[in-house]
């Protein structure tokens, strides 16, 4: 036996190697927790020299640009070129310099703007898998940061906490397959599971066939989840689809959409409101009217009210006809004026343009009394009678 | 396989005896895996290069020991598992494996050429991608995709750098 073992030894000690890793593997699966320990020993060897590198990459990065690019030029022609090229440079360093600064701006404006209790960390590397949806940044348990804490942006969400070792985290981010979160969108009416997908846009699951979702509506944590306070913004719907059993959503993460340098990191989160819908019927401005009193028959030209609408022009088409019969309306001395054959003749008054014989032919009792009545209304506009016509 | 204080011997069964030193064992490795952490950061379009790999499968080639070779593997593999998001032992037993089949090949056969090193690069690139995948089917019940023709391009453009690469880390090699 012992003899067959040395034999194999180099194959054995590669199963036991094997099978450990299993075993540790296994562990980790069933009881899904980490062997933290042997994370905490990487994270904490590796992040250091991470640091260092970072700083190394900012110092040369500016000592290469304003020292050696500049050395040994004794050529006109070529330290002229070099002093425009490093101008340049020196330009693109300063807009980033200046775009670092307005984004601490910013990301301290938004930082005093919320509720929320944040923590502003810096990306220092992402995760080591050629797939990987995760970041580091260099905020660890030392300075308060703990599993499961959400973190931001001022544009959106970004993901969240899914290690805090001492001196950096792990951010999973919301791309990530794993990811979930709750949101609602901006009118509160719809709610929906937002799931990432391993791909640049996250989908948002659960969402009923019958609500309705629109694209370009935002989406807005809903706070459901207990890890991201409600109100914050999530993205922009990019296309809808109706599936089985729920509808297609794909949101674009506003969070992730300039790259990722800095974070806030949500360690004690107070749910806000989310923004109100903006309004889809403003006001509209109406001039006033034109002051020629180009048309004849207007009320400011005229001054009396002129029959507006089909119930007006009926009124009056009756007040009409009881008073060529004599009535007097109001008074209650006489019998009720005969109305007989008028209602059938009203729907075809309006025709003061048409030239005689044209059209229909109203009865004849009807004609004289639709004639009175046009009169009766040119003569409260002011008109000379019979004027319509002309 | 001898050691001697401060320096690892490499013995060459038709080639000159070399000496690793001991630092190169540490250094190597974990600028690999910072390589893997940082450089993608500001270069996404580098995030193919599986550095840790590649310094695996030269580290077992050149020691041609199949237990430094399997450890090697092993031990970046969980380092690299450390600083990803999935549970420890997945990049582990891939390297280690890796690492045991790269250094049996570095046993029986010369490795110094450089067409032979792309070759195995490249074979042990997709070797390892295929098995990876196999466990996330197989153990974490995972549905990833089956990306063969990435893994080919990706394959080939691992195997070009680990060319550079091997060539670069032979000068660290003192020869005795």
């Amino acid at each position: 036996m012992e003899s067959l073992v040395n034999r194999y030894r180099n194959l054995t000690i590669l199963l036991l190697v094997i099978f450990a890793q299993f075993l540790l593997l296994a562990v980790q699966v069933k009881n899904d927790q980490d062997v933290r320990i042997i994370r905490v020993w990487t994270v904490t060897a590796v992040t250091p020299f991470a640091r260092v590198v970072e700083l190394l990459r900012g110092g040369s990065v500016g000592f290469i640009r304003n020292y050696i690019l500049l050395h040994d030029e004794d050529a006109e022609n070529r330290r002229l070129r070099e002093q425009v090229g490093s101008l340049k440079l020196e330009n693109i360093f300063l807009k980033n310099e200046l775009n670092t600064a307005e984004r601490a701006k910013a990301l301290g404006v938004f930082q005093a703007r919320i509720p929320s209790k944040t923590l502003a960390a810096t990306v220092i590397g992402t995760g080591a898998g050629s797939n990987a949806k995760v970041v580091y940044v260099d905020a660890g348990s030392a300075r308060g940061v703990e599993r499961g804490m959400a973190v931001v942006t001022p544009d959106g969400i970004v993901g969240k906490v899914i290690a805090a070792y001492p001196t950096a985290s792990e951010i999973l981010l919301a791309t990530d397959a794993d990811f979930a979160a709750g949101v609602v969108s901006q009118d509160g009416g719809v709610r929906g599971t937002l799931k990432g997908q391993g791909t640049p846009l996250l989908k948002v699951d659960y969402v009923p066939i019958s609500e309705k979702v629109q694209t370009g509506q935002w989406f807005y944590t809903s706070g459901d989840d207990r890890i991201f306070p409600r109100g914050f913004p999530v993205g922009v719907v990019q296309s809808v689809r109706d599936a089985q059993p729920f509808k297609e959503i794909l949101v674009d993460p506003a969070g992730l959409r300039h790259g990722l340098e800095d974070v806030l990191i949500i360690t004690q989160g107070v749910h806000q409101d989310i923004p109100p819908t903006p309004a889809t019927d403003q006001p509209v401005y109406i001039a006033p009217a034109p002051p020629d009193g180009s048309k004849p028959d207007a009320p400011a030209a005229t001054g009396a009210a002129p029959p507006i609408t089909e119930a007006d022009k009926l009124r009056q088409a009756y007040q009409a006809s009881g008073e060529a019969q004599g009535h007097k309306f109001g008074s209650g001395e006489s019998g009720p004026p005969n109305f007989t054959g008028l209602t059938t003749s009203l729907p075809q008054t309006p025709a003061p343009a048409a030239a005689p014989g044209a059209g229909p032919k109203p009865a004849p009792g009807v004609t004289t009394k639709t004639t009175d009545s046009t009169r009766h209304s040119n003569q409260a506009n002011g008109e000379p009678t019979g004027s319509k016509q002309r | 396989m001898a050691y001697s204080s401060g320096r690892m011997l490499l013995s060459q069964s038709d080639g000159p005896v070399s000496r690793f030193r001991a630092w190169v064992f540490v250094v190597i490795p974990l600028l690999a895996i910072l390589f893997q952490v940082y450089v993608p950061l500001f270069f996404p379009i580098l995030s193919f290069l599986e550095m840790p790999l590649l310094v695996v499968v030269y580290l077992a080639l050149t020691q041609r020991s199949q237990i430094g070779g399997l450890f090697t593997g092993a031990l970046i593999g969980l380092a690299q598992d450390s600083l990803s998001k999935n549970p420890l032992g997945m990049f582990g037993i891939c390297k280690t494996l890796v690492g045991y089949f790269a250094a049996s090949v570095g046993v029986h056969f010369n490795v110094e050429n450089t067409a032979i090193r792309m070759l195995l690069s490249f074979f042990f690139y997709f070797f390892h991608q295929f098995f990876y995948w196999v466990m996330q089917r197989m153990l974490l019940a995972q549905q990833p995709a089956f990306d063969y023709q990435s893994w080919l391009l990706f394959g080939a453009l691992n195997a070009v750098v680990g060319a550079s690469l091997f060539h670069f880390l032979d000068k660290l090699r003192a020869t005795a």
